[in-house]
């Protein structure tokens, strides 16, 4: 298939994807807020922190509130990874691949960006959860679509593989969130609340019920393990580089394994790392630092995917600019 | 919703007789739609907008910095074309491209025509569509317009006329095979009434004849469809053609020629093209070739279509038939080449660089359309009956400082179709672009057409770019049984 079709396939379902975390990011964080003290209640700003996009809503808002927050990280356009931009990215990926993607994809994208769009023109936000809600299922209609329209082929491998990355970074953010957590004192670790944020932090991934039925009671370790390193978990990062790397190889022709270039090379690096962790390595090395470390790889594999598949003859510059994470 | 108190006001109307009544065959339609509870009509047109524009079948409209889009203007009342008028209209077609591919092909080659002085040189020489890169090409099977679009409009009296060859890159087959599909979707016991041809082959038979284009000794022929990009105005039409025919949609950079093959850049490295249907100027295909500062094109492109290792569709160069000069000596050149009388006649036509017609068309401003031979989508032109004297007198003085630019038609009362506005209906102007094929063992006419609408009430210009809209195109089938061409698409037709 041709380069630019690849490109377009796997940076649509990126920013689908992406689009689908922030709004589980700001659906998640606004429960939390209202269950927790006053006091504690102001939790946007490590949310935007959360996002790494921390430096540019300073620069546009200042401090971070409930509005501000949510306006930059919904509909902001000059935010390159508000939902409204990374569907609207999704959407002009898609326009350039219409002939290649199943029209009922491209009908999804498109009624899932008027959707937006229309959001967009209104004033007020009343029913924020709804509207998240909205967001969320139209991403997963988009997949599902995805998944029985199109044939499974290298584009839609392209397009797994893109989604797959991008959901192992999101979610290895989502655990992050943990760190950037403002509390008043250190009184609350520990207590009820820790609790309260422990499960918003599951509900954000999708994840508190599964994580109910296979271990029970909040334990932070546990929770831990649960969206790093669980195989069968669909938002854990290890099942996303596990199916990004049957992608990959299916893309290339490899067997399990082997390497056919850097991509694949550097993603099978990171793949076997997973397969390898412990829980008592990564507590010991430092969560925070294990997640920010995970991060980077990915964006590294990223890199390479770009490299090896898109622009062979392009230079370095053109590709990190186009990762924007 | 009722034609109770529509009015032809005089003029040709697709639907109605003079008397009011139903035009054979519409009787169906209109009795189904004033059948219809009130406001149906309108619900069902709204819902038709919206599928549009779900669709994505829209254009931009830029305004500061917010970007909006609109769909292109759909009516929902259907364009009839009776059978007998279709085989008329089929014929005198197949008659005219066949004409204007022997033409473009002796004046690249032999050059017969303007030696027996049918055609003055110059003229043909000077047309802007005239390629001298084209000189002495052989296309395979001597085919240079593949694909061509042919504007086709009617007078007060209801004759057909000739009014515009499009013989580069003629679009809107897509509107077309969309609007049949909306008008199923949003109107199907209507559509279920009238026994109508269907137009869902189109993409085959285009996918079949540009494969047939391929070099020879190649098995599986790589046909991709070429376009500008996404910021093109028919870039819908160019992704749309391509993914209902399966193949390739490619942008410049996607292609390259290397050892004098065209090739793509693929994820698994470079893959051969055999056939391109490209929807890009001849400008701007090869910077080699023709405009140096072509940035969408390829280089060596037009080296490796003249060795025969690539097909490309149309031929280049083809733009010196539909020159509007030219058009003016269409008829003689249907005469020359068949020695037949034309089917569908030309719109008469005075060409200013004829002193005696010069003189008439400067005498008579008011009465008639002066067109600019070199521009097109409705630019460049002097409606005459609705112009100023500022306009009249720009217009005569461009005449007299560039008598081979300009040619001018009577103005023509354009039949008319009724077309929903509010609650009611209203006569519109209209003209119809039937599709034609081109291939090496036949010529096909697709049964349809796009039927282009000028919405702004007294309107001659049906151009979308000036107002205009578009609707769906009944063709009428000779006896209510399935069309004998494909019975399988007319079943499917039957079940929406």
């Amino acid at each position: 298939m041709l380069s630019r079709v690849a490109n377009s396939i796997y940076w649509l379902s990126r920013y689908i994807e992406r689009a689908e975390n922030v709004a589980r990011f700001i659906d998640a964080n606004y429960h939390m807020t209202l269950d927790i003290p006053d006091s504690a209640s102001d939790q946007w700003q490590p949310l935007i922190n959360t996002t790494g996009d921390h430096e540019l809503f300073q620069k546009l808002y200042g401090q971070a509130n409930r509005e501000n927050a949510i306006e930059f990280l919904v509909f902001d356009r000059k935010n390159p990874n508000s939902i409204f931009s990374c569907v609207r990215s999704a959407r002009e990926n898609a326009r350039s691949v219409r002939e290649y993607i199943s029209s009922e994809m491209w009908e999804q994208i498109n009624t899932f960006y008027l959707m937006i769009n229309d959001a967009a023109r209104e004033v007020s936000m009343d029913l924020p959860h709804q509207f998240f809600v909205n967001i969320m299922n139209a991403s997963h209609a988009f997949i599902g679509i995805t998944d029985s329209t199109m044939d499974h082929g290298e584009g839609w491998h392209f397009g797994r593989m893109g989604r797959m990355l991008e959901r192992a970074d999101k979610t290895s953010r989502i655990l992050d969130v943990k760190y950037f957590i403002l509390l008043p004192s250190v009184d609350y670790i520990g207590s009820s609340y820790d609790n309260i944020l422990w499960g918003a932090l599951l509900r954000s991934a999708s994840a508190f019920e599964m994580y109910r039925k296979r271990h029970g009671r909040i334990d932070p370790k546990k929770i831990v393990e649960f969206l790093l390193l669980d195989k069968n978990f669909p938002r854990a990062v290890h099942y996303c580089m596990i199916t990004a790397t049957i992608s990959m190889n299916n893309i290339t022709g490899s067997p399990r394994g082997h390497f056919a270039n850097g991509a694949e090379q550097s993603m099978g690096r990171l793949l076997s790392e997973f397969n390898f962790a412990s829980m008592d390595e990564i507590f010991t090395h430092g969560l925070h630092e294990y997640l920010d470390q995970t991060q980077t790889r990915i964006n590294a594999v990223g890199a390479a995917i770009q490299r090896s598949f898109f622009s062979p003859q392009k230079s370095e510059t053109e590709t990190s600019a186009q990762l924007n994470i | 919703m009722r034609f109770d108190q529509y009015d032809t006001e005089g003029f040709f109307d697709e639907i109605f007789d003079p008397q009011g009544n139903p035009r054979p065959g519409a009787d169906l339609l209109i009795k189904r739609i004033n059948a219809l509870p009130e406001a149906e009509l309108q619900r069902r047109q709204k819902a038709a907008e919206r599928a549009l524009l779900n669709l994505g079948i829209t254009f931009n409209v830029y305004s500061n910095e917010s970007q909006t889009e609109k769909i292109f203007p759909f009516d929902i009342v259907p364009r009839i074309v009776q059978t007998k008028e279709w085989l008329v209209i089929e014929q005198g077609l197949k008659q005219r491209i066949s004409a204007l591919n022997s033409f473009i092909d002796d004046v690249y080659n032999e050059q017969k025509i303007l030696k027996d002085g049918i055609v003055p040189t110059d003229l043909v020489l000077s047309a802007d569509g005239f390629r001298k890169p084209c000189i002495g090409l052989k296309p395979p099977e001597g085919i240079w317009c593949h694909i061509t679009g042919t504007d086709l409009v009617r007078d007060g009296s209801g004759e057909f006329y000739v009014l515009e060859d499009n013989l580069r890159c003629p679009s809107g087959v897509s509107y077309v095979l969309e609007n049949r599909l909306i008008m199923k979707r949003t109107f199907p016991m209507v559509f279920d009434a009238c026994s109508v041809q269907p137009v869902t082959d189109y993409p085959s038979r285009l996918l079949d004849m540009l494969q047939s284009l391929a070099p020879a000794g190649v098995r599986a022929p790589m046909v991709v469809v070429w376009t500008p990009g996404i910021y093109n105005s028919a870039y819908f039409e160019h992704s749309f053609l391509a993914q209902q025919m399966g193949v390739a949609l490619v942008e410049g950079g996607d292609l390259s020629v290397q050892g004098g093959e065209v090739m793509m850049r693929t994820t698994k490295g470079l893959e051969r093209v055999d056939v391109i249907y490209r929807r890009i100027d001849d400008d701007y295909m090869d910077p080699k070739a023709f405009r140096a500062d072509s940035l969408l094109g390829v280089p060596g492109l037009m080296q490796a279509y003249c060795s025969g290792k690539v097909a490309l569709a149309n031929a280049p160069g083809t733009g010196v038939a539909d020159d509007k000069a030219v058009y003016a000596y269409v008829p003689d050149i249907i005469r020359y080449y068949l020695k037949e009388d034309p089917i569908i006649n030309n719109v008469p036509t005075y060409a200013c660089w004829r002193d005696d017609e010069r003189k008439y068309v400067l005498e008579n401003l008011e009465k008639l359309v002066v067109k600019a031979v070199n521009e097109s989508g409705g630019y460049g032109m002097l409606v005459g009956p609705h112009s100023t004297v500022e306009e009249r007198t720009e217009f005569a003085r461009r005449i007299k400082a560039n008598p081979r630019t300009y040619i001018a038609q009577p103005t023509l009362a354009l039949s008319r179709v009724p077309v929903l506005v509010d609650d009611h209906f209203e006569g519109r102007h209209v003209d119809l672009r039937p599709y034609i094929l081109f291939g090496k063992d036949n010529i096909y006419v697709l049964p349809g057409g796009l039927t282009r609408v000028a919405l702004k009430k007294g309107s001659l210009v049906v151009n979308s770019s000036q107002g205009g809209g578009s609707k769906d195109t009944w063709v009428l089938s000779s006896d209510s049984g399935s069309s004998p061409e494909s019975p399988i698409q007319s079943q499917e037709e039957q079940q929406c």
